[in-house]
């Protein structure tokens, strides 16, 4: 028994003998702080070091190529946005407007793009849109032309590619705004005499509006990390993410550092800038209200106009998928001038599982999404489990549990979004590339492990959001209930809390799982020829003309996204 | 002090900010008795219920319970009870599983979760969710699952503040009923005076932190210790000043008089009625003095109109010392 609180404690009013428990408190808490510190912050310090060591930083700031790329990602990444919204909200309000035959497929075929892979879009898009693509061939043999009619290269692909991914942002945060909108807002203004354009701006919009600059960050944020699509389609137009990884390649490794840190730069402000314009959540529903009524289109010729429409773009957001399909299914060299593939079939997939070798880079992808992710999701568990619970208390609104520590510890797990993949992996290289007491002599550059450890810290903001979301929604009296039950810590967690966090797990697990089976970025600065992953294995395929291999790989990712992301949303 | 009761909260203290402190608090509950914990919201009753679950663990004081000391003992191992206000019956166990998630290492989980379940009359639910059950249902669940173990004590938050206000009076009964029937020790927290008395054997009065009064229903309602019991629970005058004076009081004192203490005379205070409100078998009547204080009579319907002119007295006074509570 306890002889904390004996007599003489009470014979001294207010006085609190320093309980062990404090100390139990503090230690894991900042044990995990210095860990996720050490994590995420260390590496970004050891470029900034690296950065201002020598002259490397003059010579930034003298080449005019230089500031070219950095203001070539600023403004891509905003005529991404633009053109983003512009898609995705028209597209979202019509989908919640009105009905037609089909909407609710077409509404859910609307999200397509998510479930490819950055780089695998890019190389659809190759396929479909490139100078030797599908289109480019069928305009070629209709007009007789002798060359291809176009090239696609220059900002204007890497637009076209990142409106094409990025608009599904806009469109399912409108979405979700809209459905939490409370309708009796909207039927206040209608009886207050608005009109539907009326209550449109004057409403509905600025209602929406943290979802819309929720969605505007994170185009800004994916654009300006975006590598695939400068990668391939940039040719000589540079961003600063492919002129990262040029200058590494050309050896400038201090030139690199400062370029690394420019864009975390870039990015940290315009974070900061596009927070700004988020605001506080007005979207508290007031009243039940009845969800506004789709119009129904009741005139067959406007409703035969809608529905081919609808489905005319949803064949222009599948052709990508189709194409990257159909090019798996044309064998090496059976394809050179004709419009349409003469020869079909599965021998590029045959090839694939019958030669383990070429099995590899999928085995490989697989073992590190994995091992990043379930890494990711312990931490974030920590996270949760030390500083995410809500307070305990009903009306009284008691005072926090989190302490001094949930906010260092929200703010680490989420700093790997803020700040581009290629930022991340070049910090990485540079840290783990000497041996240093505080990597703990680790050199791990070369070695098969720091691609994954890359994975790992790019998954922590995604399984971290998620898991600390979940653990915000937990009533903490189910914890409490399971405590007067009897149920000691382990028991608790393992019977009520980790199955109560499931959704939320499993939500965060997928998308972690596949960002980084997909990723391209950080593999293309990190891999090694025995961790090589998809992605890097779909680039040498590319560059040694076996496109029906690459084709192959890309529908594996694809398929395999789809179901893992499949499998997370289910409830 | 002698430790007399089963459960003895002794000196118990609990810091929230500087401003808020719940303590120190001092109760003996006796073997299978009902205590109920009244007071307005802030007063610190959950506080006081939260410290007893283990919750929350006190800067100063001791609690024991059956003569062992818990203080330091963590929820898990202190053998209470607790049924809370929004019952959290864990959404992913059916019924069954929820009222047998505290029977480990019981040899016959089924056969015990069936029984208790009996007992709040919810026999065949083992297999519904709880977003299935209606919130009556819900509760009684809650219950059985925190009598299942055969707790030491109960803790009971809000009990009946989810429930329709025209469930509450019958599923109140039934919780009495059951609790007695258990013969368990019950601390259950609540503001509303009616539940306090219709459930609590005694009944102690937190005000800011500190209890204010513990006695039976009659005794806090009759006898009141502080100017806070006799103006919370139950109806009250309130009076200072010449119309104290009027009715019996003397300089430096407040009265407190209950409506039905009052009566129409044919020479007292005198008063303009101003309000009269009818509830069938008497009426209340809002009567305002020539000094401009309000007196709230409980009298025959028929006694008098708004409007009329009638004089008051009082027949029995409460008084307390100016300035006190």
């Amino acid at each position: 028994m306890n002889s904390r609180l004996r007599p003489a404690d009470r014979a001294a009013p207010g006085y609190r003998p320093m309980p062990s428990r404090d100390v139990s408190r503090i230690l894991p808490r900042l044990g995990l702080t210095l860990l996720l510190a050490w994590l995420v912050l260390y590496p970004i310090l050891v470029a900034v070091a690296d950065a201002a060591r020598g002259d490397a930083l003059g010579t930034f700031v003298s080449r005019t190529g230089e500031w070219a790329a950095l203001w070539a990602s600023i403004w891509v990444s905003l005529a991404s946005v633009v053109l983003a919204a512009a898609i995705g909200v028209p597209l979202a309000l019509l989908f919640d407007w009105l009905d037609f035959p089909g909407r609710k497929t077409l509404g859910s075929l609307v999200a397509l793009p998510a479930v490819l892979p950055p780089f695998v879009g890019v190389i659809a898009f190759l396929f479909l849109y490139g100078e030797s693509g599908f289109v480019a061939r069928a305009v070629q043999a209709v007009f007789g032309l002798n060359q291809a009619p176009w090239r696609l290269q220059g900002a204007g692909a890497i637009l076209l590619v990142h409106a094409y991914s990025m608009y599904v942002y806009f469109y399912l945060f409108t979405r979700a705004g809209l459905a939490k909108l409370d309708a009796s807002l909207i039927e206040a203004a209608q009886a207050l005499g608005a009109g539907r354009w009326q209550v449109l701006f004057r409403v509905t919009l600025p209602l929406l509006r943290p979802a819309l600059a929720g969605a505007a960050l994170l185009v800004f944020m994916t654009a300006l990390g975006s590598f695939s699509a400068p990668y391939v389609f940039g040719g000589g137009f540079r961003v600063m993410t492919t002129q990262i990884v040029a200058t590494k390649l050309n050896g400038e490794l201090p030139l690199a550092m400062v370029e690394t840190v420019a864009l975390a730069l870039v990015a940290v402000v315009g974070l900061a800038v596009l927070r700004r314009t988020e605001g506080d959540d007005p979207l508290t529903a007031l009243g039940k209200g009845t969800a506004p009524r789709r119009r129904a289109i009741r005139r067959p010729g406007v409703r035969g106009l809608a529905t081919a429409a609808g489905w005319l773009l949803a064949a222009l957001l599948l052709l990508p998928h189709l194409t990257l399909a159909l090019v798996s299914l044309v064998p090496y060299g059976s394809w050179t001038t004709e419009a349409v593939p003469p020869v079909l079939s599965l021998v590029n997939y045959e090839r694939l599982f019958d030669e383990p070798e070429r099995l590899r880079p999928l085995v490989n992808s697989l073992w590190m999404a994995a091992v990043s992710t379930l890494a990711a999701l312990v931490l974030a568990l920590a996270a949760g489990a030390l500083v995410g619970r809500r307070r305990p208390g009903g009306r009284g609104g008691w005072r926090g549990r989190g302490g001094p520590f949930r906010g260092p510890i929200e703010a680490l797990v989420a700093l790997p979004w803020a700040l581009p993949g290629t930022v991340f992996a070049i910090a990485l290289a540079a840290t783990f590339s000497v041996s240093s007491p505080l990597t703990l002599h680790w050199i791990l550059v070369g070695t098969v492990i720091l691609l994954p450890l890359a994975y790992l810290v790019r998954n922590l903001p995604i399984t971290g959001r998620a898991v600390l979301a979940g653990y915000r929604q937990l009533d903490p009296a189910f914890e409490e209930a399971a405590a007067s039950l009897g149920a000691g810590r382990w028991a608790t967690f393992r019977r009520v809390t980790l199955p109560l966090l499931r959704p939320a797990l499993a939500a965060g697990a997928s998308l972690a799982f596949v960002t980084a089976l997909g990723d391209f970025v950080t593999s293309i600065v990190l891999y090694t020829y025995d961790n090589r992953p998809i992605s890097i294995e779909i680039m040498s395929s590319l560059r040694v003309s076996e496109l029906g291999v690459a084709a192959a790989f890309g529908v594996i990712l694809m398929v395999v996204s789809a179901v893992v992301l499949g499998l997370g949303a289910r409830r | 002090m002698t430790v007399t009761g089963f459960v003895t909260i002794d000196g118990v203290r609990k810091r929230w900010s500087p401003a808020v402190t719940v303590g120190p608090v001092s109760l003996e509950i006796a073997r299978g008795e009902i205590v109920a914990l009244l007071g307005p919201s802030g007063s610190g009753k959950t506080t006081v219920l939260r410290l007893l679950a283990g919750f929350e663990t006190p800067d100063a004081g001791r609690i024991a319970i059956a003569d062992e000391d818990v203080t330091a003992l963590p929820p898990a191992r202190r053998r209470c009870g607790m049924v809370f206000q929004h019952y959290a019956l864990f959404p992913h166990l059916d019924v069954g599983e929820n009222v047998a998630f505290g029977l480990r290492g019981h040899a016959d989980p089924g056969r015990k979760a069936g029984e208790v379940l009996k007992l709040v009359d919810l026999t065949g639910f083992e297999r519904r969710k709880p977003h299935e059950l209606s919130g009556g249902q819900q509760q009684r669940v809650a219950l059985a699952r925190a009598l299942a173990p055969e707790p030491r004590v109960l803790l009971l938050d809000e009990p009946l503040s989810n429930l329709d206000p025209s469930l509450r009076e019958r599923t109140r009964r039934e919780l009495r009923a059951v609790i007695k029937r258990v013969g368990i020790t019950t601390v259950f927290v609540t503001h509303e005076q009616e539940e306090a008395f219709d459930l609590g054997d005694r009944v102690g009065v937190l005000n800011r932190g500190r209890l204010e009064q513990v006695g039976t229903p009659d005794d806090l309602y009759e006898r009141p210790a502080s100017l806070f019991v006799a103006t919370f629970v139950g109806r009250a005058n309130v009076l200072q000043g010449a119309t104290a004076r009027a009715l019996g009081g003397s300089d430096g004192q407040v009265l407190v008089i209950r409506p039905e203490q009052l009566r129409f005379t044919d020479g007292g205070l005198p008063g303009l009625v101003r309000e009269r409100r009818y509830t069938g078998a008497a009426a209340y009547y809002q009567v305002e003095t020539e000094g401009g204080d309000r007196l709230e009579v409980v009298a025959d319907p028929g006694a008098a109109r708004v409007g009329d002119r009638v004089y008051v007295a009082a027949l029995r006074v409460l008084a307390f010392r100016e300035g006190r509570e």
